[in-house]
């Protein structure tokens, strides 16, 4: 599975790739974080207020930091 | 605003190891030290002019901190985090799509800035997604005027600092400003604006399950709104009505009454996980604008004094320059400000500064219209985006309307 972490880099988004970062270690799921940081790439990713988050690239949440426990659900759900 | 890096092509191998080197922390902080040591040892503190003008800066924060930040900023930033929570930024974000009518777009755009610019980040991605994909050059362009301008927390600390009249007319200015420079843009622009690919599933909005009727988050925001203004309220003027004099006299009950309503919407609309985001978000906003707030009123006291004091720079210079309301005054407030970056909110101690050293109405509200939605940085963003053209036209209209502006409210009001 590929998380996408969508956001250029601002506090939120790092704060969003952290509970990420933290939800995959707790449920050691096998998935890898990418971090997508190009304006364009996130427009065309259909996202305009970051930060995001997308699962083999669909977006499941936008505009918030999702929580671990949110993160968990969505991980459980998708594998 | 995002990612102000601009990309450089094709740089030396000696380049890279340079920024290689620039891009450590621990180098960062060295170069940082090093500055600041030879600021320290280079500036005459003992000259009366320097350690006068060191004793306003610190006098100015102190009456910041006395007079504004607890009654007034601690209160907006509870209600810019529970805007940025609890209400829907998709909902807003439908209005803008390809298929919306074009008034409503234009309105949507300049006025959704106060919801949807609550954080600095979110304006330049919604510029572009706006601009390519939603409905265009016009609206765009209206959201990315207003959006940094009508920003609650610059409205309310403007308001409470300069005095209401420079508040209102800063966010109705805003408003105003954004819808027709958005038409100009779409105008001048309008062939090259029917070329683009939309894509109108970007900006549907997925009937979600509101967790309260719109009602109840309507309550809840004027509740703290109401707390707000009614702590911040003004002993009214000499011979003032005797509603005003009843406000005024009776302000902490009023206060009092909005806070157990909100007590009352807290605990019987939340649920404790929002309550817990909502602080959260309160505090990400107090942990992003007050350090660079209070740099910024350092920074303003140092130079310009409080009020009715002089600092470093001599109040005969800015009087001579903008201490008129007349054509070049106001000119060059607008020119002045397109140019200037303004950390969030800093504008207003600097403005308070500079009107307190002699600046006139007119150009005041010139320079706070034309300032805070556009610096040279972000300029040089925007360009990247739009290209030279569209843009040089776009800080062409913002000076010519805020000189204009300026003048009429000078005239008027001042």
């Amino acid at each position: 599975m590929k998380i996408q972490v969508l956001g250029s880099g601002c506090p939120k988004c790092k704060a969003l790739e952290r509970n990420v970062q933290e939800a995959v270690a707790n449920l050691s799921a096998e998935a890898e974080v990418v971090k997508v940081t190009d304006m364009d790439d996130i427009i065309d990713m259909g996202v305009m207020i970051t930060p995001a988050l997308g699962i083999d690239g669909d977006i499941k949440i936008a505009g918030k930091v999702a929580t671990v426990g949110e993160i968990e659900e969505l991980i459980r759900s998708g594998a | 605003m995002a990612d102000l890096s601009v990309k450089k092509g094709g740089g030396s191998k000696g380049e890279g190891a340079f920024r290689a080197w620039f891009g450590e922390k621990q180098n960062k902080v060295l170069l940082l030290l090093i500055a600041l040591f030879a600021a320290l040892y280079f500036i005459p503190f003992s000259s009366p002019k320097v350690s006068g003008a060191v004793n306003e800066a610190f006098l100015l924060l102190q009456d910041y901190v006395r007079e504004h930040v607890l009654l007034c900023l601690v209160p907006a930033f509870f209600i810019a985090g529970a805007i940025m929570v609890f209400l829907n930024q998709q909902a807003v974000i439908k209005y803008l799509g390809p298929q919306a009518p074009k008034p409503v777009a234009y309105g949507v755009a300049a006025v959704s800035g106060t919801i949807l610019a609550v954080c600095s980040c979110t304006v330049l991605p919604l510029f572009k997604g706006i601009y390519k994909k939603g409905s265009g050059i016009g609206p765009a362009t209206a959201f990315l005027y207003s959006g940094p301008a009508i920003n609650i927390l610059a409205i309310i600390l403007t308001a409470k600092v300069l005095g209401w009249q420079l508040g209102v007319a800063r966010a109705v200015g805003a408003v105003v400003f954004a819808v027709l420079i958005g038409i100009f843009m779409a105008l001048i622009f309008r062939k090259e604006d029917r070329q683009r690919a939309t894509n109108g599933a970007m900006f549907q909005h997925a009937a979600d399950d509101e967790e309260r009727g719109l009602g109840k988050t309507g309550i809840y925001l004027l509740s703290m709104i109401g707390i707000l203004v009614f702590l911040n309220w003004a002993a009214p003027a000499e011979g003032a009505g005797a509603v005003w004099r009843f406000l005024f006299r009776w302000k902490y009950l009023i206060t009092g009454g909005f806070a157990a309503l909100l007590l009352y919407t807290l605990i019987a609309w939340f649920k404790k996980d929002e309550l817990k985001s909502w602080a959260g978000a309160t505090k990400d906003f107090a942990l992003q604008i007050l350090p660079l707030l209070f740099i910024g009123v350092l920074v303003a006291g140092f130079l310009l004094g409080r009020p009715g004091h002089t600092a470093l720079i001599p109040e005969k210079w800015i009087a001579g320059l903008v201490g008129s309301n007349s054509i070049l005054s106001n000119f060059i407030a607008s020119i002045a400000g397109a140019f200037m970056y303004f950390a969030t909110l800093t504008e207003v101690p600097i403005m308070q500064g500079l009107i307190g050293a002699g600046m006139a109405k007119g150009p005041a509200l010139a320079l706070l219209l034309a300032g805070p939605s556009m610096s040279l940085p972000s300029l040089l963003v925007i360009g990247g985006e739009l290209g030279f053209k569209k843009t040089a036209v776009y800080v062409g209209l913002v000076v010519a309307m805020a000189t204009v502006t300026g003048l009429l409210y000078g005239t008027f009001v001042g």
